[in-house]
This record gives C-alpha cells, structure tokens and sequence, in this order.
C-alpha cells in the first residue's frame, strides 16, 4: 500500500512509538479493570475493540456492573469524552476538505495522543497533503499498542496487581509529552492555569473538571494573547 | 448484570465515541468558528494533556496527597529530571515507572 510506505506515515508511526508504552501501560491496566469488575471474557474483548476510549470504559464499568440505566452510562461517558468534541473543531480545520466518510472514519481513531503528536507536528491548521499519511501512522500505531496490551490485560488480569498502579506510566507518558509542548512562557502559564483549575474542580460530577480546565487553560492563553499581541512571534 | 444489557451498554459506548470524536465532522456544512476561537485552539492540546493528569498526580481519592510515602512524587521527579535532561519521552517513562515500581515493590509505597 502506497500509504504506508509514505515517509509521513512512517515518522507518524514513529513519533508515537515511545510515548505509545506509557499508553499500552495504560491499556493493560484497563484490559485488567474489566475483567476485575466482573466482566465476562467476551463481553471486555467486545468493548476495547469497539469503544476504544480508556478513560470512559473506566468510568462506565462500575455504572455497568452496578446495573445503571442506559441512558445515565451513556451521558457519563458522554461527558468524560466531551474533550474529544473540542479536538473535533480543531480536526475540522485540517480534515474538513474530506468526504463526511473518511471524517468520521478518521474522527473515530482521533485518540489524545495522537491529537496532540499531530498538533505538535502541524502548528498551522493549514491543510497539506502530508496530513493525512502522518495522522495513520500515528493512530495505527496508538490502536495496535492500545488494543495489544488491552488484550493482553484481560488475559493475564488474575496475574496483575492492582496495587502496582502500573496505569501510572500513561500519566508519565502524557507528563514527557507536556514536557515537549512547553515552548513559551504563554503556553507554561495556560498549562498552570489548566492544571490547577483540573484539581481545584475534581469534586464536579462526570469528570467535568477536565473540560472546565482545558476551557479555562485555553482562555488563559487567549487572554495573554490578547495582552502582549506585540511580543515576540509565536511559534506554539 | 444480564449479557444482553451489558452488550447494549457496549454498543452504545461505542457510539458514544465515535460521536463525540466526530461531533465537528459531521455536519456538511462549513464550520464557522470565531477567530477568537480558532486562536484558543492552539491552546487545547496542551490544557487538555495537563487536564488530564494533573489530578492523577497530585490527588488520592479527592484530596490533594497528605505524605511524602507516595510513589508518585519521585516517579514524577525523576521522570521529569530525565525530560529536562534528555529531552526523551521514552526515558520519562521507563525511568519514572522504574522509580515507581521500586517503591511500590519494595517500600509499599
């Protein structure tokens, strides 16, 4: 396939490759959490394959195993994933000249991951045509990493600890890809401010505190924008 | 938890995903954004990732961590010594999950 000998596709598979452990160690964990909540074999194969979204899956397993109603599981995994809605207007700059298919289809394996490695390598929301070969092999990549050690996890969750807390090297992984987004004292101070409004708001239902923080953070940003519009170039 | 309510759970989470991933891709139409909003932007992927594990750090059950026994601390120290160091995403990783597992393992952290 022309794709993926595309050198795009290979430095977006490559790209994601080191940040991609923390992220199967977080999918281990996760594979691991369906089947200690009681789900059956099938049914936690069935909901990595399809729901392939970690942080709802965690949030929906206890309201699963619980008997929640539907519609009360759906809203909250609905909540959890609003960040996704946000990355989606920023998609939309780079991907709205695709057919509505191929958007939805891209939308569908548009993780955190590979949503900030791809707005890290692609600052201006500009469409070109090395996009669309760097977003596969960075979302191929996140799903084969995300789906093996998921798997893998639900095979071996009797052998795992929990207490080991081994979910944490994803939040390691994320913390290094900070890091690496860190470029001027605009984005430390917006990151400060979405960091403290995330903890200063966890008591809110639904994980809303992340939302509030990434609105807060961006306003942050939009405010010392505004401020110092003549300082140096940007180069975020 | 019967299987066919679970399987509907499943399925509907999926949905879930695939909507919220897609919610500004659906529609045909061109999406007006303000350039204000389109500016902010910039700004999401890093507020997102901080976002995300900044409670996962400094927060045990709700509340801010109370003791220095906490593995988490100096997985977080030395990962982020590595970064600022090396500059490597990997080495973050595979130094601090080293640095927690030691203490987890060997301290009970």
């Amino acid at each position: 396939m022309s794709l993926i000998r595309n050198p795009e596709f290979r430095r977006g598979f490559s790209d994601t490759v080191a940040p991609s452990l923390g992220i199967a160690a977080w999918g281990l964990v996760t594979g691991v959490a369906m089947v200690k909540s009681g789900l059956s074999l099938s049914l936690s194969v069935l909901m990595t394959l399809l729901v392939y979204a970690g942080s709802a899956q965690l949030a929906a397993l206890p309201l699963i195993v619980a008997g929640a109603p539907l519609w009360v599981l759906w809203a909250t995994a609905f909540c959890v994933n609003l960040r996704f809605v946000i990355y989606s207007a920023h998609w939309r700059r780079y991907f709205g000249h695709l057919p509505r298919a191929e958007r939805l289809l891209l939308g569908y394996f548009a993780v955190d991951l590979s949503y900030v490695l791809f707005a890290r390598r692609f600052p201006d929301p500009v469409p070109q045509p090395e996009q669309l070969p760097y977003f596969w092999g960075s979302a191929a990549w996140n799903w084969l990493s995300w789906q093996g050690a998921s798997l893998l996890g639900v095979l071996i969750a009797d052998y795992v600890p929990t207490e080991w807390n081994l979910g944490f090297a994803g939040v390691l992984a994320l913390l290094g890809l900070t890091y690496s987004l860190l470029s001027d004292k605009k984005s430390w101070i917006a990151a400060g401010v979405a960091a403290f409004v995330a903890v200063a708001a966890f008591a809110l239902p639904l994980k809303l505190n992340i939302v509030t923080a990434i609105l807060a953070g961006v306003a942050a940003g939009l405010l010392l924008d505004r401020s110092f519009r003549d300082a140096a170039p940007e180069r975020v | 938890m019967p299987a066919w309510y679970a399987t509907l759970a499943i399925v509907g989470l999926a949905t879930v995903t695939a909507v919220t991933r897609g919610f500004f891709l659906f529609s045909e139409r061109e999406l007006e954004l303000p350039a204000w909003a389109v500016q902010g932007l910039r700004y999401a992927p890093i507020a997102a990732l901080v976002a995300v594990i900044s409670p996962e750090i400094v927060l045990t059950d709700g509340a801010l961590i109370a003791t220095w026994q906490d593995a988490r601390i100096y997985a977080v120290l030395v990962g982020t010594l590595y970064f600022w160091w090396r500059r490597g995403i990997l080495g973050t990783i595979v130094t601090g999950t080293a640095v927690l597992l030691a203490l987890k393992i060997g301290l009970g952290w």
